[in-house]
């Protein structure tokens, strides 16, 4: 067993009560935070923990921290993303779930390394009971002297509300996200300046992953030595939270050290693969990354390894295809999930989406020709243009669908139609 | 017309938000749940609270998934189409419903209750093929299971 950090007190079928995370130690950290720590070294900690942020781009926290300048404007805020809509992710449901203190926790800490004064939970609207929880526990955070003016008598204010979003994959985008928090249509905003820099309503904001905000009290807690030292590679730090599903035994999450093997999280965590199934392939973060084959089936799965190696970890989220399961089918869905959430604000994502989802309509259902391959190349070419990153997100699965799997969209092709429906 | 309570509520923190806009989701959904959806009538009352023209809430209105610009049942079925639902039966689930209700995909019953609706993951992979009414997630999705949760919601209203 490995050690837990953010699920070590999970309770099977409730959360941690406001008692029992005190107990635990938490809110240790904060109140020290606030006592006797400055922003500086708070930031300085973080950099040298080499926290990631978790929402799927991998940026350090502290780098983003240190960009808010001394004599930035006020107020000052900071964004919880719980939009996760990124297809295979449920890791941040289960953590508010699990502990919602220990994120508020996060969220004091943070924005206290950049003198935030509100903080804001930006939730998915399936998400509505991690909302209820969300605003009863800081409720009785508040009632408990640990937000709101004034903090146990340190002079530091801060207080966090809820939003509850009504359903756009692109809302979860950090740009996009300031804009439909100001009641604007939700298009991502082209940086720079950066959010740190003129985020919400042009002023300094922090906008961060669950997960990663998550990992704070405890790299405040126990060190960035500590945090490090949980990965099981050199460049990897601390612990992940993996949402597995797909093709095994038990899908769920897993909190389990940066660097771990896929096969090792598959064959001893997830329960091996479903009876009957072979590991075909993977996508190791989400929608928007890249088909793992089974040369990779041995991966250490941190941010650097799967850099290195041409892939992305992304969100973490684990969906796993066995030999049975069509993958140009299941591209052809992930292109109709990104066709249908482009926000359509510029060509390359609005027009290129359709056309490959149609050009592997095509294919899946008999009436592919040689010709489209090249076609699908081009279009992706067109995807890299887009206004943010939503678009090359989308590329990824085609792209490494054409590159590793070319003989199975080829198979399509030549057949007249999917081989697996025959 | 909203309720006055709702009314009275959205009013008050209108009056007390530093930028009022930053309710516009709030408005929104609170005016879909009196009117039913957010309808023309339903549009320009939230333009009014917030002093904002009907043309910008409809931009907005326009994008979010769960904003209904058209009429709705009681019961909005979402049905999750995405990758792991997809591979974990999205297609017979689909179908069963479209059968057992008898309305397509986009279509509300004859006596109002239930539409059907596609969704995006709703972030219940473990628990897949998995669907939403109103706000309620079900997953692990059987036939047999999806006879009960209707005869259960039929016999509520």
């Amino acid at each position: 067993m490995h050690p837990q950090v953010l699920l070590k007190n999970r309770k099977p079928d409730r959360i941690l009560t406001l008692a029992e995370y005190r107990d635990s130690g938490g809110y240790e950290a904060m109140e020290r935070t606030l006592a006797s720590d400055t922003p500086e070294s708070v930031i300085d900690r973080l950099m040298d923990a080499g926290l990631l942020g978790r929402g799927g781009a991998g940026f350090p926290i502290g780098q983003k921290l240190s960009t808010v300048l001394e004599n930035a404007p006020h107020p000052r805020y900071v964004v919880c993303n719980m939009d996760e809509m990124e297809p295979g992710t449920f890791k941040d449901r289960v953590l508010v779930h699990a502990s919602p203190h220990q994120l508020i926790e996060g969220l004091i800490i943070a924005a206290f390394a950049m003198k935030a004064s509100q903080g804001i939970v930006f939730i998915r609207m399936e998400y509505e009971n991690a909302a209820r929880i969300m605003e009863r526990e800081i409720g009785l955070a508040r009632q408990a002297g640990l937000l709101g003016h004034n903090i146990r008598q340190t002079g530091f204010t801060f207080d966090i509300a809820v939003h509850r979003s009504a359903g756009r994959y692109i809302c979860g985008e950090g740009t996009a996200i300031l804009n439909a928090l100001e009641g604007k249509r939700p298009n991502p905003r082209k940086p720079p300046p950066f959010a740190t820099f003129k985020g919400l309503w042009q002023l300094p904001t922090l906008v961060q992953n669950v997960e990663t905000l998550c990992y704070v009290p405890h790299v405040q807690k126990n060190g960035a030595e500590w945090f490090r030292s949980l990965a099981l590679t050199p460049d990897g730090a601390g612990t992940k939270v993996f949402s597995i599903s797909g093709r095994v035994n038990r899908p769920g999450c897993y909190e389990l050290p940066m660097g771990i093997k896929l096969s090792e999280i598959i064959e001893n965590y997830a329960g091996g693969m479903c009876a009957g199934s072979e590991f075909k392939a993977c996508l190791p973060g989400g929608a928007s990354t890249h088909f793992m084959p089974i040369s990779m089936y041995y991966s250490e799965m941190d941010f650097k390894s799967l850099a290195d190696a041409g892939y992305r970890l992304g969100t973490g989220a684990i969906m796993v295809f066995d030999q049975k399961t069509c993958l140009l089918g299941a591209t052809l869905n992930l292109i109709e999930f990104f066709t249908r959430e482009s926000c359509g604000w510029c060509t390359p994502c609005r027009e290129g989406l359709p056309y490959i989802r149609d050009l592997l309509w095509r294919i899946e259902n008999g009436q592919g020709e040689p010709g489209f391959v090249s076609l699908l190349q081009e279009m992706l070419d067109h995807l890299s243009k887009a206004y943010c990153a939503f678009a090359p997100g989308a590329a990824a699965p085609v792209e490494s669908l054409l590159q590793y799997f070319g003989d199975e969209v080829d198979a399509h092709i030549t057949n007249g139609g999917c081989p697996f429906n025959l | 017309m909203l309720p006055e309570g709702v009314k009275k509520d959205l009013e008050h923190r209108i009056a007390e938000a530093q930028h009022p806009r930053e309710l516009v989701v709030d408005v929104m959904t609170a005016c879909q749940e009196a009117f039913g959806y957010l309808s023309d009538a339903a549009v320009i009352t939230a333009a009014g609270m917030l002093d904002m023209s009907p043309l910008q809430i409809e931009e907005l209105a326009t994008f979010y998934n769960f904003i209904y610009r058209q009429p709705v049942g009681k019961f909005v079925i979402h049905v999750c189409d995405s990758v792991i639902c997809w591979m974990a039966g999205y297609i017979p689930i689909r179908d069963y419903l479209c059968r057992e209700l008898g309305i397509e995909m986009g279509q509300t019953t004859a006596d109002g209750r239930f539409t059907l609706l596609p969704a995006c993951c709703l972030g219940y992979c473990d628990r897949a093929p998995a669907m939403m009414i109103n706000k309620t997630v079900y997953g692990f999705l059987t036939p047999e299971k999806i006879d009960g949760i209707i005869a259960q919601l039929s016999a509520e209203g």
